[in-house]
Formats: structure tokens, sequence, C-alpha cells
């Protein structure tokens, strides 16, 4: 089973562009790299990204991530290495001729100048009549919901009016490319949610490329048609969520992006479409459906995500992907449950299950002898 | 200015029901600061007022009492003469000096602000161990006595001091300069002795401004200078103006930099205050001198106060 073939079939009219081979990237960064003294922020980083993307960077703080936004935005100069925007070369354009603009991870709103005057601040500069400015700052005051508040200050707003006058303002310009550091980081969890919806009609609405850097796995995950997941000033995988999620290429991105078990093993058999693998924490074999192409007794990862392991009290029947242990903790957490389970060698198991089920009489609880399995296609087989 | 919400549109209440409303425990907190005020300020006041409102004479104290008693007919009478203030618009002397005043306080008000923002500006963005150094580095001129200070600008600034010898030295000019006992030197001292009071209040002010609001202006098509007027500008307009203050309202009053380091000429209210009170020892009119220059101070130190309600 090669990687692709777990996302839908997709006809070639509706390919996304970032899967089109002949498709011309609207920015593409190009081997850049930016030390700071000893330091080296961002290493040798290509990425390309398409027109209508809501591209994602993840990562930790330090990983890199926001000194390349800041890059793309003009505030920081590559100590090597280009950056095009839409066919120009704008490596060395300050930030004032950029046709990009950011939405600030503090917002950065001008607390002297009414919500009004902050998000007509861009359009002024352009030398627009005055009447034209009106307009379009009660567009985009309408299109974030906030016309009512147009003559407040900044300090009486909310966290989340706040947020909304940011995005007005960076939008206002109709920037080819849209910066947004952390765009939802300050908001609660509620307002989080919504906000995220509201970030994609827009960006839909309006059809601008948007780059997010956010460290919230989950935020990048919900918003992003594809993630790049940083680390260390390098980019470890650019993917789709799903298959950033199923079929992540290393076992950062593995343990970055949701949770993860990792079994450490060496490599058994390795066939084209199949290999076996033995893991010292398991008692079976572990078996995947697709071949490994690497060196006989390579040391290698196997990664399981919680949920797509059973658990259960009887011994299953299959001869690999099978191991038992106890039940260590369980945590109840309405929709689902999450176990841990301590195998032989002392290594814990996360595992979860759906509470499918309103009451299920016979429940699993602490010190219970379980038999945990998993199919063929759930593992992947991770050799960095 | 912003329209607040319907829902908060309560009448304000008068400044005298705000007082009715308040504690035993907040009525001391005010109570103490102005009684501090009232010893300290507003009774010296009343008592400069009163003798600015009597005759000079040749008595101890050296002006007539205001309450005249009258052992005969057992009634005091009240002697109340505005001559010193007549006598103060009468003579064009006392207009020039407060006029010359306000201009040399105005214009060492106005460099001290062109010296002071860069230097404000640049410790409130660099590190911070060389922040706690450069704000020390402001400090340290305070350790040694101002008198003294001003007496090595003085050794300086003299026909045969260190400027004109380095001047000469290097082909400049021929002979030494005049420089002091001009107003030149005395814009220079005021400017050397104020100059902590307008860093400090900027430092304080461009300190606590968030570095990404001038990145938000460049990011929106604003280059580097206007950012500056649009943005850095006014975040900084109550450091601005607590700075002015501090520097414009000594200066006008300044006594000590006038007399030692400006010539002859240089004619400040300060000079004038202190001749009439220890040379012609004329106690009432100099104490008219200090009550006018109080009341023109006070035009000044208002309309910045507005600003400032403004820019907060």
């Amino acid at each position: 089973m090669s990687v692709s073939s777990g996302s839908p079939i997709i006809t070639p009219q509706t390919l996304p562009t970032w899967r089109q081979k002949e498709a011309e990237p609207f920015v593409r960064i190009e081997q850049i790299n930016k030390q700071f003294g000893d330091f080296t922020a961002v290493n040798d980083v290509s990425l390309d990204i398409y027109k209508n993307e809501l591209f994602c960077l993840l990562g930790g703080s330090g990983s890199g991530k926001s000194t390349l936004l800041r890059m793309l935005a003009g505030f920081e100069s590559p100590t090597s290495g280009r950056i095009i925007i839409d066919g120009v070369d704008m490596s060395h354009v300050p930030p004032w001729e950029r046709p990009v603009n950011m939405m600030f991870q503090s917002y950065a709103l001008f607390p002297h100048l009414s919500v009004e005057a902050n998000v007509a601040f861009g359009l002024k500069r352009e030398g627009l009549p005055n009447h034209e400015v009106k307009k379009r700052v009660a567009e985009m005051l309408d299109m974030v919901q906030l016309g009512h508040l147009a003559r407040r200050k900044p300090h009486m707003l909310s966290g989340g009016q706040r947020q909304r006058v940011a995005l007005a303002r960076s939008l206002v310009k109709q920037p080819k490319l849209l910066l947004l550091d952390e765009p939802l980081g300050a908001l609660d969890k509620k307002l989080r949610e919504e906000t995220q919806f509201e970030l994609m009609r827009i960006q839909d609405e309006l059809g601008i490329t948007f780059v997010v850097v956010t460290h919230d796995q989950e935020e990048a995950m919900t918003l992003a048609t594809r993630i790049g997941v940083m680390n260390n000033g390098v980019i470890v995988q650019t993917a789709e969520p799903h298959e950033m999620y199923e079929y992540p290429t290393n076992r950062f991105v593995a343990e970055f992006i949701g949770n993860v078990n990792l079994f450490d093993g060496t490599v058994v058999t390795d066939e084209r479409d199949s290999a076996t693998i033995h893991c010292a924490d398991i008692d079976s074999l572990i078996y995947v459906d697709h071949g490994i192409s690497c060196a006989p007794n390579q040391n290698v990862s196997v990664a399981i995500r919680p949920e797509k392991i059973r658990i259960s009290r009887e011994a299953p029947t299959e001869v690999n992907n099978h191991v038992s242990g106890i039940i260590s903790e369980v945590a109840y957490m309405g929709s689902q449950s999450i176990f841990k389970v301590r195998l032989s060698s002392s290594k814990e198991v996360r595992v979860t299950q759906p509470n499918a089920q309103r009451d299920s009489g016979d429940r699993l609880t602490w010190d219970d002898k379980v038999h945990l399995s998993w199919d063929a296609d759930s593992s992947v087989v991770l050799t960095s | 200015m912003m329209t607040p919400p319907a829902s908060v549109e309560a009448p304000r209440p008068t400044l005298i029901q705000r007082f009715h409303r308040l504690s035993l425990g907040r009525w001391l907190v005010i109570l103490i600061p102005m009684l501090w005020l009232a010893a300290f300020f507003f009774i010296p006041f009343l008592v400069v007022f009163k003798i600015s409102l009597s005759e000079a004479m040749i008595a101890v104290p050296p002006y007539s009492p205001l309450l005249e008693w009258d052992p005969d007919s057992a009634f005091a009478t009240l002697r109340v003469t505005f001559g010193n203030y007549l006598f103060l618009f009468e003579s064009r002397f006392y207009l020039d000096a407060y006029l010359s005043s306000l201009r040399i306080a105005a214009v060492s008000t106005f460099f001290t602000l062109l010296i002071g923002f860069p230097i404000a500006y640049l410790i409130a963005r660099s590190g911070p161990t060389s922040r706690t150094v450069l704000l020390s580095l402001v400090i340290l001129p305070f350790w040694t006595s101002f008198l003294l200070r001003v007496y090595a600008w003085m050794a300086l600034l003299k026909k045969n001091g260190l400027v004109n010898d380095i001047l000469m030295s290097v082909g400049l000019i021929d002979e030494p300069l005049q420089i002091l006992q001009t107003d030149f030197a005395v814009y220079l001292g005021i400017v050397y002795t104020y100059l902590p009071f307008m860093i400090l209040p900027l430092y304080t002010q461009l300190e606590k401004m968030d570095m990404s609001l001038v990145e938000a202006a460049l990011d929106l098509g604003t280059k580097p200078w206007r950012a500056f007027c649009l943005v850095t500008l006014p975040l900084a307009k109550p450091g601005i103006i607590a700075g002015c203050l501090l520097v414009f309202i000594p200066a006008v009053g300044e006594f000590v930099i006038p007399s030692l380091l400006g010539g002859s000429d240089t004619l400040m209210i300060g000079r004038v205050l202190w001749d009439e009170f220890f040379l012609n020892r004329d106690w009432p009119l100099a104490s008219a001198v200090a009550i006018v220059m109080l009341i023109v101070l006070v035009g000044p130190i208002m309309f910045m106060r507005n600003g400032n309600k403004e820019a907060v």
C-alpha cells in the first residue's frame, strides 16, 4: 500500500494544486538560511506554497517557524537563499514594498487609533481617495462583524474583537499573501474553535493565500490544506493533515502530531508489499502490509496510534500483531476511554476506545489482564 | 473620541458627589498628600502673595504689615497695594525678562528633546545589560554637585579653556571665541543640566512600547520615517510632555546657570528675582515677580496636561 492510496480518489480536475505535478507554486522558498550570530534559526529550507492554500507552519518554540514567517514578511532578510512571491524575487525587498501583510501574534493594534483608523492605516498610505478608504474599511469591518465598534479604541475591545480588527487590518489591502503569527493563540478554547471556521470561511471567500504559524497541532490539523512541521530550523515533513497523522515519515512528526505508541525493533523480513519486525516489547512479530526497503536487521521504530489498537480480555487468534498486558490506568472521557496498559517489558501502551455502548456491563478496569491487537495496515514503520 | 456603549451612559457623578462616596480610609489617603501640599506649597504661596501686596520699607522684615493696628481707635486697617504688580507692567524691563526667560527655556527644552529622544530610544531598545549601564550613565552626573558641574563648564568654555584650545589647535579659529557669558553658554548649560529629566520619562514611555507596532506600520506600507511619525511619536507623547514640563518649568526660573554662564545681558527672571530680593531688598516686588512667574507657568502646564489626557 503506497502512501497516497490512503486518500480518496480524486479526478485530475479537482486535484489540489500542490498535488498537480505541473502546477506553478505561488510562493517559492529556495534553500533559505538564517543565521543569528552562531545560531542557525532556519537551516536550508525549501518550500513551495500554492495559490489559495492555507499553509500551516507547525513547530515548537525555537523551531524556526516564526523566523521563516518574518522572512516572508520582510522583517528579517535571509542569510542565503531566495524567496519568490508570485514570480518576483522578494528576498531583499523591504516590508513596506511587499504585496504581503501580516497579522501579528500580539495583534499590534495601534492603541492611539480607533478601530476604523487602524483598519484604514494601510489604505491611507496608498494614497487612496478618502471616500474609497471609507468604503473599503466599512466593507472589511462588516465582514468581520465589527461595523458597530468602528469608533472604539482597541483597549475597549475583547480579545476576540481585537483579533478580528487585526485580521481586517491585514486583509484590507488585499495582499497576495497573508501571514498569520499564532492567530488564535490568545483566544480561549471555545472562541478559538469558532474563529478557526471563520478564518477558513474568509480565506475561501477572498481567495488569498494564507501562511499560518502555530505551535498548536490541533489548530494546524483543522485549518490547514497542508502542514509543514518544523524542528531545529528544518522542515521535517510537509503533508496534508490526514497524511501527516496517518503516515508520519519520522519519529519527531509521529510524536508531535497526536499521541502515538512507539516500539523500537529490528527488521526481520522486508519484501515489496510486506515486512515483519521484531520488537523486544512485543511477544509476537509485527507484521506490516508495506515494504520498508531497507537493509535487513536495520533498527526501526513502529508507530501505532492509540485508537487503532483493539483491547480485549480474549486472546486474539492471529499469529502476529498482538501483545498482552495489565491495565495500569483508566481515564473515562465520556465519548471515549483511555487505557494505559503495562506490558511484561514494563513499557506502557496507550489505547483509546470509543464508548459506543451506553453501558457495556463488563467494563474493563484497573489490573485487568488484557490482549492488545491491531491490523497490518494500522502501524507505520519509521526509519528515522 | 469614543462613544461609550449605551448601557454605561449613566450621568457622571459630580466632584462633590464623589467626595461623599469616599470611605474614611480613602479620605485619609487623600488627606496626607493634601496636608503636605498645604504645608509646603499653598501656605508658602499665600505668604509670598501677602508680601507682594505690601510696600517695601526699611524695617525687619523689610515690608509694611498688611494689617495695621491703630491703638487709639481699636480698629485694624487693611493696607493692600497692587503697586508692585503695576510697577512690573509699567516697566519694559520686567516684561523683557519674562519673555526672555520663556524663550530661553523653550529653546533649551526643544534642544533637550531633540538630543534626549534618540538617547532614550536607544536605551529602550538595547539589551537588558547594556540598558542598566546606559541608564546609570544618565543618572551618574547627579552624584556630583550641580554647582560643581556648572563651574566645570566655565573652565571648559573660558577664553583659554579646553574647547577654545582644541578649536585653535585644529585650526578652525585663529583667536579664542567668546563662549562664556553668552546666551549660547546658557542654552548649553540648561540642556546639559536638564537632559536626564528629559531622557528618563521618555525612556519609561518608549520602553513599554511594543516594537511589533512599528513592524505593523512597516508591514502596512509605511516607510520607516513615516512609521516613526505615525506610531512611535504619538505613543511617546505622554513621555514627551512629561519630559518637556520637567525641563521647561525649572528652566524658566533658572538662576544659577544664567548667573554663572550667561553674560550681563542675559536677562532671566530668576536673576531679576534674586537681584530684587538680595540687592534691592525689595521683598514685595520680588514676591510680585514670583507670583507673576507662577501665573505665566500655569498656562503652558494646563495646555500640556490637556494634551496628555488626549494621548492616554
